[in-house]
């Protein structure tokens, strides 16, 4: 559904952040995208959805070119890939429900936005997923009131209240304390299930994305130098996107996995 | 142990200078206490004038213990009420017109055309002192509060839409970008990702604004523009220090008032 045709961004200060990127992500398939640093993750998921403009190259969502839209044009298919933010990127002196609502704004033109008159379907979904995520209760707290977990809870209900088929994930659970990024790791992975959704997570823990994930990608000044199943990052793979170090204690094993299930 | 290491134990460590260049740190300094003395020695005062002076300068200041609100009570009522009008009208005009200015002038949310376009009219504002476009809008309009009311809108403009445009590009990028990510248009993505952050300050700016409108139309009477500050001027003009005091602390207990007011206003909206 998602195929990436020799995608390129080079910044204006000469910066490669990414180097002729090809890749393909079938339909519901959740993929982790590992790598150091400056390795171009971000830049990569904000390519696709042109929050940053590619140099060149092409990024097609069910066949539809992403980079070559007009700016209306690029509107409707932005409604179709909900983004998830690493800082949880709430707008905080709006209210939660402000905050799951402007998912919406795609859908519904300016002054049903302005005046805060979204159609009935759209209040109850977006209490539908208040509830789903267990914050129904906090609807009308400000964002900057809740806990760091409780946020990112609220940034994936914007997303996913977008009614996307494909969601960017950046850094979910860089600020977040090891049990509540599993948490929302297990929450966003189960949902994608549960809607049939695709998914581009970045990470920085790869236990925690082997852990959860289908496939892994790594990606490494900019290109991609590994791309396959979480079992099959040995040592020496990390090594190749990372650089020296030992490893073993950073690879998932099987009987951590056993506890982790008791646990939760 | 390293080598560099050992050269540098034991020795002592200092700030490095600001200017780097000797000849040029003493030189600088020099002639800034030249340039001090200089200025001093070019003072040029009248010691017999101001020994005259001193009984006007008390005679002002003693006024204050005997304000005289009652003779020119109807003028003083007259002129507070024109001053007051024209301070709102102003403010609100002003602050309507600052805000599409200050969108246009934040660099990180308009384009190089717009941006140069409202930049220009900010500076135009902020390099024309109130007095003096006073001065022009009483030529071109007469005597009375029309001019003092364009003036004050005039100069809200500058101050208002340059700071709201700073504001602007401060605030926290990835909060206005995830509302671009749902498929948001322009004016959608202003109502959610930026109003949120600046509104605050913008309420705190403008309250500000106000009582900076309500001293100025004090100032703008004495060349003709109308409000209280055409009466201060009259008092001033016929030797009337006690009515003078008067105005002077009427404007000094409103002005008070409304930093007090301004000050709950942007505790409320925090």
């Amino acid at each position: 559904m998602l195929s990436l045709k020799s995608l390129t961004k080079t910044y204006r200060t000469g910066d490669k952040a990414l180097v002729s990127v090809d890749l393909d992500i079938p339909n519901g398939q959740v993929v982790a995208l590992i790598g150091p640093s400056g390795a171009g993750k971000s830049t990569l998921i904000r390519c696709i959805n042109r929050l940053v403009e590619p140099t060149s190259g092409h990024a097609l969502l069910d066949d539809v070119d992403i980079t070559s839209l007009n700016s209306s044009a690029l509107r409707r298919e932005r409604r179709r890939m909900g983004m998830i933010f690493q800082e949880y990127a709430l707008v905080e002196r709006l209210t939660v429900m402000e905050n799951v609502l402007s998912g919406r704004l795609g859908y519904v033109g300016f002054w049903r936005s302005f005046l805060r008159k979204y159609p009935q379907a759209d209040v109850d979904e977006a209490f539908r997923l208040l509830d789903r995520v267990g914050l129904l209760s906090m609807a009308d707290k400000r964002a900057d009131e809740l806990s760091g977990g409780q946020r990112q809870r609220v940034g994936i209900c914007r997303a996913l209240i977008q009614n996307p088929s494909l969601l960017l994930v950046d850094e979910p659970t860089a600020s977040l304390d090891p049990k509540t990024s599993r948490q929302i790791m297990r929450l966003i992975c189960e949902l994608c299930q549960e809607r049939g959704l695709a998914a581009i997570i970045n990470i920085h823990d790869v236990a925690l994305a082997q852990m959860f994930v289908q496939r892994v990608i790594g990606l490494q000044a900019g290109a991609i130098r590994f791309d396959g199943p979480p079992t099959a990052l040995t040592p020496d793979v990390l090594t190749e996107i990372y650089g020296e170090e030992d490893w073993q204690a950073t690879i998932r094993k099987d009987e951590e996995d056993e506890t982790e299930a008791a646990v939760a | 142990m390293t080598p560099a290491l050992d050269t540098k134990l034991g020795q002592p460590w200092r700030k490095p200078p600001f200017i780097k260049r000797l000849w040029l740190r003493w030189s600088l300094g020099v002639s800034a206490v030249l340039y001090l003395i200089a200025a001093v020695a070019s003072i040029d005062v009248n010691w017999a004038r101001v020994y005259e002076g001193l009984d006007r300068g008390a005679a002002f200041i003693m006024s204050f213990t005997r304000p005289d609100f009652v003779s020119r009570a109807g003028d003083i009522w007259d002129g507070m009420l024109e001053s007051l009008i024209m301070t709102v009208a102003a403010s609100v005009v002003g602050i309507v017109i600052s805000i599409p200015i200050g969108l246009g002038a934040a660099r990180n949310i308009a384009p190089l055309p717009v941006y140069l376009i409202c930049r220009s009219i900010v500076a135009l504002s902020r390099a024309l002192q109130e007095i003096i476009v006073a001065i022009l809008l009483v030529a071109i309009f007469g005597f009375g509060p029309l001019a003092g009311f364009l003036t004050l809108s005039f100069a809200t403009i500058g101050f208002l839409s340059k700071l709201l445009a700073e504001d602007i590009e401060a605030m926290d990028k990835v909060q206005a970008e995830a509302i671009r990510s749902t498929g948001a248009n322009w004016m959608q993505w202003i109502n959610y990702g930026v109003q949120p952050q600046v509104m605050p300050r913008l309420i705190g700016l403008s309250m500000y604004r106000v009582d900076i409108n309500f001293r100025e139309s004090a100032i703008l009477g004495l060349v003709g523009a109308g409000g209280i500050g055409a009466t201060l001027n009259t008092a001033f003009d016929r030797y009337e220090f006690d009515t003078a005091a008067a105005i002077l602390m009427i404007i000094i207990v409103i002005v008070m008032a409304l930093e007090y007011l301004s000050g709950v206003i942007r505790a409320r909206v925090q």
